[in-house]
């Protein structure tokens, strides 16, 4: 990470330099094919014509963009108003992909900070252990979430047996359970650059900080916070942004009552919509607030390395 | 932008796939999910000494975008239903198959030759024929259930603990059926009463779940969903006490089909296949294995005896009429779309 490559310090001096043009060479070959083109080619589609059935025809058009922004009614003739349903729809989706970056940060904080401070020898076993889970398809994954908190499920089976309710609670189907496939999901983004921001921390800073009367969340909150922030962000970016044009977590966990994002796209190019453009417009838009969200974290990054000179 | 990766990679890896289809003795089959007992294919590889591969998909809507965006001239064969038959005709993805192609066209059951979506059977033959509607588990309701308001005013019991199918097409015909108005209608009046009774209905449905529509039912997290006849005989089956209801306001009527695809690699061995698909004792096959229905005529020796005496093949005697769902035109086709997101908003 970015982080890294700072507290590195100076200019490493580059045995391969001589080889460098070709090193690159397939990840530049990577990203042209597999991340440039696709987008570029999705902004094109943006500013054309819809094609009935899905398709686009070779025509420039804004109806993709005016789709989104402008209400029209039912029937596509009333004056044009503000367009709430698309915003609403982008709204619902960073509020579940927020919720579940937080959830990932309150425990996925605590987890990194353990695993960073176990003996040298056996911290690499408890990252493993984190990864675990994860070699399971996301697919899978998601179907068993909602096996074990369905009404009939293992968990509410639980909790019933021990007395802590009488019937058993609607977990499956809300947006809290959307929400906890999400951090499900992505948990392992949040914890490996925070461990990897804490393995690197001084922990000489701490005693310092006690030894000068500092209470221990003084020291969390003045002295292990800062020195780790680039881990956090780092994992809160990581968490947030595949969550936000996730579709399997809402589709399998939240019943698919009410688009996210990622289902509302997803609709354009393979539901009864057939509407290729306004697909194309909701993923140019949605790229953009990611960028917007990914330069703003840059620049602050940037600030921080002057400030610490 | 996740999905669009997956479709060019899909894309390029059906691109590849179609070269080395390109051999002689080879079929590709573009197919639904759990609709093919491999039986049956590998049955037609030791008579015929034709490889079969095949892809699968979850909606016809699905495919035809997955056609759309290249894939035509992969596939030799799709399975869409009645109205995307007329759809891809309409897009010109068909291929027509001449008089004295398909040997064994006479089998086709006399009713479904000359079928609205296909006149004549140019280029397809029948897969399936069934029923899309609801039922519900009577051990959490046990009154009367014949009507389309268990789904759009459903009783207390039931509210809360629907499943529907996530599908346009099907939620609204049926919720058309409820009012009484016409699939593609485009009064005002009746399309704004469309509009009004799916958002009604929303807050009294737990979710919009299609692959799922029967493992929702067995495992008792719906009271009540939409659902495919076969299905729900299978939901018995696994031990759901649902009973599948004929509403009388009617219901949805479906046929799949086996369609020709334009520039399909294989045609000859296209043809070869819907032939043994014609063949009684290889369509019983599928149809003892999906418990829907064939289009064939002499297949009743070769079914399931139990099949014929399912509750979900016999519509009561008050029981609505089945309708297949009707292809509408661009402009009021983008009214219904405009429905359809404003109930998932």
């Amino acid at each position: 990470m970015a982080a890294g490559a700072a507290s590195g310090g100076s200019a490493v001096t580059d045995t391969y330099k001589d080889a460098r043009t070709w090193l690159l060479l397939p990840a530049w070959l990577t990203l042209t094919i597999l991340v440039a083109a696709p987008v570029f080619m999705m902004l094109i589609y943006s500013f054309l014509t819809k094609e009935f059935r899905g398709g686009v025809i070779w025509e420039f058009s804004l109806a993709a963009y005016d789709q989104f922004f402008f209400d029209r009614g039912l029937f596509g003739d009333d004056p044009a108003k503000i367009e709430w349903t698309y915003i609403l729809i982008f709204w619902r989706s960073i509020w579940q992909a927020g919720a579940a970056t937080i959830l990932s940060l309150v425990i996925g904080f605590p987890t990194a900070y353990f695993i960073a401070t176990r003996p040298e020898k056996s911290r690499p076993l408890w990252v493993f252990l984190i990864t675990i889970p994860y070699w399971v398809n996301l697919l899978i994954r998601t179907v068993s979430m909602k096996f074990l908190l369905r009404d009939q499920g293992p968990l509410n089976d639980f909790l019933i047996n021990i007395g802590l309710i009488d019937s058993p609670i609607h977990i499956v189907n809300t947006n809290f359970a959307v929400q906890l496939g999400l951090f499900y999901s992505y948990l392992p983004f949040m914890v490996l650059p925070i461990y990897a921001a804490v393995e690197r921390y001084n922990f000489s800073l701490s005693e310092a900080a006690a030894d000068l009367y500092a209470t221990k969340a003084t020291t969390l909150r003045r002295i292990l916070l800062p020195a780790v922030k680039p881990g956090v962000i780092a994992g809160c970016i990581l968490v947030f942004v595949p969550s936000m044009g996730s579709f399997l977590a809402p589709d399998l966990l939240g019943g698919a009552k009410n688009f996210m994002i990622g289902s509302l796209i997803e609709e354009q190019f393979k539901g009864n919509a057939g509407n290729w453009p306004f697909g194309a417009a909701a993923s140019m838009i949605l790229m953009s607030m990611v960028l917007v969200l990914l330069m703003f974290y840059a620049r602050q990054q940037a600030k921080s390395e002057k400030a610490e000179g | 932008m996740k999905n669009l990766m997956k479709t060019s990679v899909a894309a390029l890896a059906l691109t590849v796939g179609a070269n080395a289809a390109a051999a002689e003795g080879n079929l590709v089959l573009y197919h639904w999910f759990e609709y093919m007992p491999q039986e049956v294919l590998d049955k037609f590889t030791a008579e015929t000494g034709i490889e079969v591969t095949m892809d699968t998909y979850d909606s016809n809507e699905a495919m035809l975008a997955s056609l759309k965006a290249g894939a035509i001239g992969t596939y030799d064969l799709a399975v869409p239903s009645d109205y995307m038959v007329s759809i891809m005709g309409s897009e010109g993805m068909l291929d027509t198959i001449a008089d004295g192609e398909l040997h064994n066209k006479g089998n086709i059951a006399p009713e479904w030759v000359d079928v609205s979506f296909d006149p004549g059977r140019q280029s397809s033959i029948p897969y399936q024929w069934g029923s899309t509607s609801f039922s519900v588990n009577r051990d959490v309701y046990a009154g009367e259930i014949q009507t389309t308001d268990i789904l759009f005013n459903p009783p207390a019991e039931l509210q809360g603990r629907i499943n529907m199918l996530d599908s346009q097409g099907d939620v609204t015909a049926l919720a058309s059926l409820h009012l009484g108005i016409p699939q593609c209608s485009s009064d005002r009046e009746q399309l704004k009463a469309l509009n009004d009774l799916l958002q009604g209905a929303k807050a009294h449905w737990a979710s919009f779940n299609s692959d799922t529509a029967k493992e929702v039912l067995v495992s008792g997290d719906a009271a009540a969903g939409m659902i495919y006849d076969g299905f729900n005989s299978k939901a018995r089956e696994e031990g759901a006490n649902v009973e599948y209801a004929f509403p009388t306001q009617g219901y949805i009527a479906w046929m799949d089909n086996v369609v020709l695809l334009k520039d399909a690699p294989n045609r000859d061995s296209a043809l070869k296949f819907m032939d043994f698909l014609l063949e009684p004792e290889n369509i019983a096959a599928i149809t003892n294995y999906a418990a829907y229905n064939a289009g064939v005529t002499g297949v009743s020796e070769f079914l399931d005896p139990a099949l014929a005496a399912q509750p979900e093949k016999n519509p009561h005697a008050d029981a609505g009429n089945g309708v297949f769902i009707q292809v509408c035109d661009e402009a009021t086709q983008a009214v219904y779309d405009q429905i359809w997101t404003n109930l998932k908003k």
